[in-house]
């Protein structure tokens, strides 16, 4: 495919492994804001290759891990109604609840259906004027964009039986919680460049004036993710702050005007709660007054939804870079993509996911050795 | 902007019940679901030697309960049989039909083991109202499958349910096969050093069907797979007899299998991205859904494991035949990390390559 | 993340009033909204993000890692010669 199979060769990657190799004189702790580009590092096996110097952590960076407790509970009792058809991308589907997940209410009778983009349930709604069409609007600043355009289309057609719960969230409130900490460890970033594509470079050349790091916006290829921890390496080792942009061919420094221009009409920022973080100020988006009428949340009367912590796993911190899968209790044994307890479990894009699709330590579990007793008596 | 700072060690998340109480789609999808409803339900209940096996189908002596006076179990042919139900939507889609897919699914079932299929049972279950000419376009299609995989349609049953409590038409086949005299097909043969051999390119059938998933539509000249796989089979161990084993990666893909193989036998698996074959349009239409090509279903491909020595005879003769035009060498079978299939990327890394959880669902991240 | 992907655009056409397109993807075509890209002709390659074209892809700089892992090989090249 053009634009993507040039940016996996492996002999390019093996002369970008060199130069990191050439540049780097001390550790470095990196951290990859966005979970498609934690989903490629695992993927390709990225973090094997990288000299013993780097450490990369992994970021906030995946609106599914992100998704509070209670908007699934939400999303799982509006999905439940007998003439809603709820609307999802299919990563939203195995998130769980307190008591639940989409999966479960499809399992259970409830109209729930994947869609590839949110014009998708536009369609849907109209076809099926007596149904309430509910779309779960997730996602980071890339994402958005989609939904308000589905939003505005809705509001020019008419379409009063098609509804949003709206679930977004914002990639710089993010790197400032994570900066912020007083335990933070992250010395400079890998931008997330899909986000860019649309927001621009602007709001990180001022987040790393204000905490004076290195943030290199990055794409997702192999020989892009690569490029980027060089050019962040190299700003390291010579102590320079601002913004690179790796991903230019896809990323301009302005963004996207005309989707930021719709953003601003449909939606507001509000402040958002981040499952395993907590409420991060001005973080997310909310729809705007003019778009009120299509809020899920206050078209059903939803019960008072209380949601339950577990002490158990750690997905806050390793979403902070603070902490790492490998160092959770409940890693692999307890906690894995087909019961997850987590954010981090919940999405394929999640650290612990991808550390558990791709990276889990070369020895079998303890599940899978009493499976095979099980098989060889 | 002010952010409170925050105390790592203070954080949690939420700790989901366990959602098992139900079936749900996962269930069906021949990943772990699968085989934990396998592992804790089906086999306690059923408990038997040949059904723990946990082939695609069971091979029977047929001489313990006829006169024959042998005493070794491979000097007789034996029987073999499999049963397989299918469920899709929609009924007809590129490349096919659930016709011939009812068929060669279990042709392949039986074909794999090392048996000569020879007769199927079809059981109908229709939903009222379904046209009557979709279901003659059906057993139409299931007749031209038998006449090519030179197999009889024997025995049979229909029932109806009621409008809403059926997806149209749900088929399961049944089908007995003969393995001829000598030949032992198991995944207990498979040995440290074999190779890896797949017929050829991998999620045709699983992408060519979300093409037309509805929510999912693309538009692309690619085309189901299914196919009876028989006569590549027979041509196969005609060539090397020495297979060790061999197992169609239908629902979860060629991940399933491999990691069906490493938590059978105490070993390894080794593959290499680079040798998988994929056509151009299913990599296009996995990466625009985020989904992973191993993971995909096929319905007209294999896996084989062989003895070195026997690899290139054995991928020569894949690659002679129509159905294994494409076969490759996949990698290897190894000793180290048992129980794990490991992939080397196309950039050299080596990430792990786990049993589908559940149904591969499309995403966003 | 924001899964995107580039794929070429083959077709424009209007939709309720708004631009959209026909993409290919290596074969693989898909119905995408060009809303936000007022400037994009057939011939582009866009980055695809769930059914919406978020930029053109720059085929300059498109070639930018490319020709600074050339520079590095003739550095290499260079030392190569050094005693």
């Amino acid at each position: 495919m053009k634009y993507q199979d040039e940016y996996r060769d492996p002999v390019a990657a093996q002369n970008l492994l060199r130069a990191i190799h050439n540049t780097i004189s001390q550790p470095w702790t990196i951290m990859e804001v966005c979970g498609g580009q934690t989903h490629s590092i695992v993927r390709y096996g990225i973090d094997q290759l990288l000299p013993p110097e780097i450490e990369l952590v992994h970021g906030p960076g995946c609106p599914v891990c992100v998704t509070p407790l209670e908007l699934i509970d939400k999303a799982v009792d509006i999905a439940s109604r007998p003439d809603v058809t709820f609307c999802s991308f299919g990563d939203m589907l195995r998130v769980p609840g307190s008591r639940s997940d989409l999966l479960a209410v499809k399992a259970n009778g409830g109209d729930v259906r994947i869609i590839y983009s949110p014009l998708d349930c536009l369609k849907i709604a109209a076809r099926n004027p007596a149904r309430t069409v509910v779309f779960f609007a997730v996602g980071f600043e890339t994402t958005a964009p989609a939904n308000a355009m589905a939003l505005w289309q809705a509001k020019r057609r008419g379409l009063d039986n098609f509804a949003v719960l709206v679930s977004h969230v914002l990639v710089p409130p993010a790197m400032t919680a994570v900066l912020q900490s007083p335990n933070n460890r992250v010395q400079g970033f890998l931008g997330a460049g899909h986000v860019c594509s649309v927001m621009g470079c602007q709001e990180y050349r001022d987040l790393a004036r204000q905490f004076h790091v290195p943030i290199v916006v990055t794409g997702f290829e192999p020989l892009d993710l690569l490029e980027g921890i060089y050019r962040c390496v190299r700003m390291l080792e010579n102590h320079e702050i601002g913004v690179e942009n790796q991903y230019a061919r896809a990323v301009p420094t302005i963004g996207n005007p005309a989707s930021q221009k719709l953003l601003q009409e449909v939606f507001e920022v509000t402040d958002r709660m981040w499952r395993g973080i907590g409420t991060i100020p001005r973080s997310g988006y909310r729809l705007s007054a003019m778009y009120a009428d299509f809020d899920a949340e206050q078209r059903f009367s939803l019960a008072r939804i209380d949601t339950s912590e577990s002490s158990q796993c750690i997905s806050g911190a390793i979403l902070q870079g603070g902490k790492k899968p490998y160092d959770c209790p409940i890693f692999g044994t307890a906690c894995t993509p087909a019961s997850p307890q987590g954010a981090t479990m919940v999405s394929s894009e999640g650290a612990c996911a991808a550390y558990y699709n791709y990276r889990r330590r070369l020895s079998p579990s303890n599940a899978e050795l009493s499976n095979r007793q099980v098989q060889q008596t | 902007m002010i952010a409170t700072p925050m105390d790592f060690d203070e954080l949690s998340c939420p700790l989901p019940n366990t959602l098992a109480d139900h079936i749900q789609l996962g269930h069906g999808s021949g990943g772990k679901l699968t085989n934990d409803l396998i592992k804790q339900l089906f086999l306690p209940a059923f408990d038997n030697n040949l059904l723990s096996a946990l082939e695609d189908q069971a091979t029977i002596q047929l001489n313990r309960w006829t006169e024959s006076k042998s005493s070794s179990p491979f000097d007789a042919a034996r029987l073999a049989f499999t049963t397989d139900s299918f469920v899709v939507r929609p009924l007809f889609f590129p490349g096919g039909d659930i016709g011939q897919l009812a068929v060669h699914g279990t042709v392949n079932d039986l074909a794999v083991g090392g048996a000569e299929p020879k007769f199927l049972s079809a059981a109908f279950i229709l939903e009222e109202g379904l046209p009557l000419t979709d279901l003659a376009r059906i057993v139409i299609s299931m007749k031209t499958a038998c006449e090519a995989a030179g197999v009889q349609m024997v025995t049979g049953d229909t029932k109806v349910v009621d409008r809403g409590k059926g997806d149209g038409v749900f088929i399961t086949t049944s089908g007995i096969g003969i393995v001829p005299a000598g030949r032992s097909l198991s995944i207990r043969h498979v040995q440290p050093g074999d190779c890896i051999l797949v017929s050829g390119t991998v999620g045709d059938h699983g992408m060519s069907i979300m093409s037309v998933r509805e929510g999912l539509e693309f538009t692309t000249v690619l085309k189901s797979d299914n196919a009876s796989l028989n006569s590549l089979t027979r041509a196969m161990l005609a060539a090397c007899p020495g297979i060790h084993w061999m197992r169609d990666p239908t629902r979860g893909g060629v991940a399933a299998v491999l990691n069906e193989l490493v938590s059978a036998v105490n070993l390894g698996v080794k593959i290499e991205e680079t040798a998988l074959p994929v056509r151009p349009e299913v990599r296009a239409a996995c990466e625009m859904l985020g989904m992973d090509p191993l993971y995909v279903a096929n319905e007209g491909k294999l896996i084989a494991v062989v003895p070195p020595d026997q690899t290139d005879r054995l991928l020569n003769t894949m690659r002679e035949h129509p159905l294994g035009a494409n076969a490759a060498i996949l990698g290897e079978v190894t000793t180290d990390h048992p129980g794990i299939v490991v992939m080397k990327s196309v950039i050299g890394g080596e990430r792990i390559v786990t049993m589908p959880a559940g149904e591969q669902l499309p995403r966003i991240c | 993340m924001c899964l995107g992907i580039p794929g070429l655009v083959i077709e424009l056409y209007t939709e309720h009033d708004v631009l959209m397109g026909r993409v290919d993807f290596d074969g693989v075509r898909k119905e995408v909204c060009l809303a936000y890209l007022p400037e994009v002709s057939v011939g582009n390659y866009v980055i695809v993000h769930v059914g919406f074209a978020l930029s053109i892809v720059d085929e300059t700089e498109a070639q930018e890692v490319f020709k600074f892992l050339d520079q590095m090989s003739e550095l290499d090249e260079l030392d190569g010669m050094q005693p």
